[in-house]
């Protein structure tokens, strides 16, 4: 792969918080992710839908770095991802490169995948405690107040077993921000979870958009959710981004036919 | 048998010590070949797997009685001489280790794939994630079948009675053998062997399997 055209890094003043440039993702023939190219701002929230197997799941996790990348280079505040520059080429990064560079990334799951032989609280210090070298006590005081802001505070000593999916993705939120990242992604994570409780979960996520400025990226299936909170929709049709833009025009005012196709679609099952 | 109780149960309750260490011994030998062979299964690094398939397949694929023979009498010939107590509960546990390292890598691979993950996006290190995070959840999966192993591993220490080390099998044989009272002498040795296993070893893994699922919240 020859890298010769991606610059070291970006320059540092008026970079995007994320670019991705060019990224080629497949698995043996499979092309899941074609030539992609995405800037997403200091701040922004963006969020993104399209059908299934369309590679919205995939972006995130290359995000995470939980998946390598085929082609071209992602770059989060400027810096390389997945590459390093060593004697003014890019070279795939090292383990302690991509450690250092996804503590600015925290992830929630579908699945919450909460730590099951830990409290609520202990989920929560983990992170802080065993990775950024906090004090017992400064993790506990920065735990209990994220604790709080989810609405969890009186469950922080039960184990995620005693408690509901709705319950279980808001501490999985507060573990995440317990690291302090600077970009959020959430991949799907009303998805698993019954009507009744959604509320609870996106009212936590309305909060991190009002009060935080986090740069969030977000896979949802809720167009409505969508709509209110974001800045920007970006439908995503087989590896690429069909259609962008602010949500009050791409939703009453879609351009592309694909676009208009799958929001009957989403609007019909509703 | 009142009367050969009287006269020999001392002898067997010396016996019974040595089994019992031997077997505390062996099990700890176990414990720590089973955890560093089966992680060493899933290293990364290319010798170190090796080294564990190696290990396994050689006290899987050989019989017990010949690996205790080859510590005890073959290794002084290449200038390792081990006392029979130490071959004894060496051979037993070593033999039993490679069992259990096929439970231990089972149970690390069945731990959910997105623990991985979650442990990952916290940028743990590797290490932290296998110690902190999966290791914790592996455990209580390995306990049930580890809970059979140990079964196996009281009832393989009475070969050690081979290299001459005094267990209770040793002493049931130096009985039989100059009283011929066969039945009694091995008659006890089944029963106390079968007791260690029911009222010792069996609740005290029913007693781990209900710590681990109390600190998985499962209670
Ligand atoms: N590990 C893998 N091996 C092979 N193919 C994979 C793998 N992970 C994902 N894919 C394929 O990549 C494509 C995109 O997957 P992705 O999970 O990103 O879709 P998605 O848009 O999140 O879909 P959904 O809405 O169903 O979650 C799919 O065709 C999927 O089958
Ligand atoms: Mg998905």
């Amino acid at each position: 792969m020859d890298l010769s055209a991606y610059p070291l890094e970006l320059p540092k003043d008026d970079c995007p918080m994320v670019r991705f440039m060019n990224v080629t993702k497949s698995y043996g023939a499979l092309v899941v992710l074609d030539n992609l190219n995405l800037d997403i701002q200091r701040g922004e929230m963006v969020s993104v839908i399209g059908p299934s197997g369309s590679g919205k799941t995939t972006v995130l996790r290359m995000l995470m770095t939980l998946e390598t990348i085929n082609g071209g280079v992602i770059y989060v505040d400027g810096q390389p991802l997945t590459h390093m520059a060593r004697n003014g080429r890019l070279v795939p990064a090292d383990e302690a490169h991509l450690r250092r560079m996804r503590a600015s990334i925290g992830m929630c799951f579908q699945h919450f995948n909460l730590f099951p032989h830990m409290t609520a609280l202990e989920n929560c210090m983990e992170g802080p405690v065993q990775v950024l070298g906090l004090s017992k006590a400064e993790a506990r005081a920065r735990s209990e107040e994220l604790l709080a802001m989810v609405g969890m505070i009186e469950k922080k000593d039960q184990h995620p077993s005693r408690l509901s999916g709705g319950q279980q993705q808001r501490v999985a939120i507060a573990r995440a921000l317990a690291m302090r990242p600077r970009i959020m992604l959430f991949d799907e994570v009303t998805s698993a979870l019954d009507p009744e409780v959604i509320g609870e979960v996106t009212q936590v996520i309305r909060r991190l958009v009002a009060e935080h400025d986090l740069t969030m990226l977000m896979v949802t299936h809720q167009m409505g959710f969508a709509r209110d909170i974001s800045d920007r929709i970006c439908f995503f049709y087989r590896g690429q981004i069909e259609e962008q833009g602010p949500p009050e025009q791409f939703f009453t005012n879609p351009q592309r036919e694909r676009t208009k196709q799958f929001l009957r679609a989403v609007k019909d099952a509703d | 048998m009142w009367d050969f109780l009287q006269t020999y149960g001392l002898r067997l309750s010396e016996g019974t010590l040595v089994t019992a260490a031997q077997f505390a011994l062996a099990s700890l030998v176990a414990c720590l070949a089973a955890l560093s062979a089966g992680l060493g299964r899933l290293s990364r690094h290319w010798l170190v797997r090796n080294f564990a398939v190696i290990y396994i397949e050689i006290f899987r694929g050989t019989s017990l009685l010949v690996q205790l023979y080859w510590i005890f009498f073959v290794l002084p010939l290449l200038g390792l001489s081990l006392p029979k107590f130490t071959a004894g509960f060496l051979s037993v546990g070593l033999n039993v280790g490679a069992y259990g390292a096929e439970i231990v890598r089972g149970a690390i691979l069945a731990v959910p794939r997105g623990q991985w993950e979650a442990a990952y996006a916290l940028s743990m290190s590797p290490a932290k994630r296998m110690r902190r995070i999966i290791l914790p959840q592996a455990v209580a999966l390995m306990l049930p079948p580890w809970g059979n192993l140990m079964i196996e591993l009281l009832k393989g220490t009475a070969l050690v009675a081979l290299i001459a080390v005094s267990d209770l099998m040793f002493v049931a044989k130096q009985i039989n053998g100059a009283t011929f009272r066969s039945a009694e002498a091995f008659g006890t040795a089944l029963i106390v062997y079968y007791l260690l296993a029911r009222f010792l070893i069996t609740p005290a893994m029913r007693g781990l399997e209900r710590v681990m699922a109390r600190r998985l919240g499962k209670v």
